[in-house]
């Protein structure tokens, strides 16, 4: 008796890779919020700090940004499977994949509250806002419109990159497609369904990212 | 903890981790230089007049910008293996980042072909100087000086991708990390002994660029 080892692309293997696509979207939202949280936060430390500061929060951040990702995702797998705490590949992925967005966000930001004029800031706080609210009420709306689209860029370059994190082994839509490959041999299929999903995605984000920038510059 | 660190085995294997850095640097020399160039023609042929073309580098240019570059060296490995075209590992990374980057600059490009006033070009023709004489006399200096800090970012991250090349089986860095670490299973030891020496590869080539940057562009 023949084991089938191979068979067809069948309609339950377009509901793997969907479920696959959510797991996608799921790593790198939450990779997404998480890394540009502390993104923020980090940017906002290096453009107002001393430059003591800056110089070490920038030191830092630059080795994630230097290191390619692939190698950060095995280091930190096998780092945390010898000190003894194995996480689910979803968690170390997550840890990952925001570390790598906060680092590639913090330069975002700092643009962002540097692209704010002095003379605003001087003028709001000169008219009795306190420190907080001049940062909540002029930097942040200000800020935000001036490197909006590069943030948008550095999303979409995340929901790109998470891509990488199935060398931990976690299933996402890349490696759920090589899986279905494996079985039916199908590559040219899947693999063009896996890049369309990625470019249905990514792409009117970026027209519509690059529209807002040209109404906003007129 | 009852993990003992063994560096043993990295010093060991130290020569074999630089010779395989020398492979990621030429990768990603060969793949930024093959980029650059189809780069500015997709630039040209994304503004030209004819449509065909206008059309076919549109599509070059967005589908390597909106997909991620893994997928498109799946592609090149894989789905092109499967119509039975099967290329060499090496050329296969070299045509997938060559793509991606291709894309990428080919944007760059025209934020700095848009920076310079046509005005510019005119007068240099008034002067007497052919449609090529101006370009790359005039135009195309000061579009390089646009384009140089954006550059230099493409080739960093190209070299970062490069490591891609170990899920192909491509024995560069990363690939012959792999191939050391399934002999020692050292892991730990040996990513972060290659992850520092990516860290100085981008370090080097960010100082070697910011000094032809100093030597091309001072006095000006």
């Amino acid at each position: 008796m023949a084991i089938d080892v191979f068979s067809e692309l069948q309609p339950k293997d377009l509901l793997f890779l969907g479920e696959a696509a959510l797991r996608t979207l799921e790593i790198s939202l939450t990779a997404i919020g998480i890394g540009s949280a502390f993104g923020v936060v980090f940017g906002w430390m290096m453009s107002e700090g001393n430059r003591f500061v800056t110089f070490i929060i920038n030191a830092i951040l630059d080795i994630f940004r230097s290191v390619p990702l692939i190698i950060q995702l095995i280091l930190f797998d096998s780092f945390i499977s010898i000190a003894g705490y194995p996480l689910p590949a979803f968690v170390s992925g997550t840890i990952v994949l925001s570390v790598y967005t906060a680092a590639l966000v913090a330069n975002v930001a700092r643009g962002g509250v540097e692209a704010v004029p002095a003379s605003l800031r001087k003028a709001s706080r000169s008219l009795g806002l306190s420190y907080w609210q001049d940062l909540r009420y002029i930097v942040w709306p200000v800020g935000l419109r001036a490197v909006f689209p590069s943030w948008i860029g550095v999303a979409l370059s995340v929901v790109k990159d998470s891509a990488l994190v199935s060398v931990i082994g976690y299933v996402e839509l890349l490696k759920a497609s090589q899986i279905l490959i494996t079985r039916t041999q199908d590559t040219f299929v899947i693999l063009t369904i896996a890049g369309l999903f990625y470019f249905a995605l990514s792409y009117p984000i970026s027209k519509a990212s690059d529209y807002i920038e040209r109404r906003w510059n007129q | 903890m009852d993990y003992e660190f063994l560096w043993r085995p990295v010093f060991q294997a130290f020569p074999q981790l630089l010779k395989a850095s020398l492979v990621t640097i030429e990768v990603s020399i060969i793949s930024m230089v093959i980029g650059l160039a189809a780069g500015l023609l997709l630039f040209f042929a994304r503004s030209s007049g004819v449509w065909i073309a206008r059309f076919f580098a549109s599509v070059w240019i967005e589908v390597a910008r909106n997909t991620p570059a893994l997928f498109q060296l799946f592609f090149f490995k894989f789905g092109l293996g499967a119509i039975g075209i099967i290329i060499d590992s090496y050329i296969t990374v070299v045509m997938a980042l060559a793509f991606n980057t291709a894309g990428y600059m080919a944007e760059t490009f025209r934020g700095g072909f848009k920076a310079i006033p046509g005005s510019q070009l005119n007068s240099a023709r008034s002067l007497g100087m052919t449609f090529v004489q101006a370009q790359c006399y005039v135009v195309i200096p000061q579009v390089l000086r646009a384009v140089w800090h954006p550059m230099t970012n493409q080739f960093i991250w190209v070299m970062l991708l490069t490591s891609l090349g170990m899920l192909v089986g491509l024995r560069e860095l990363s690939g012959e990390t792999q191939f050391l670490y399934s002999k020692t299973f050292r892991a730990f030891e040996f990513f972060a002994a290659t992850a520092i020496i990516y860290y100085c590869i981008a370090k080097l080539m960010l100082l070697l660029f910011r000094l032809i940057a100093w030597r091309l562009f001072r006095g000006q």
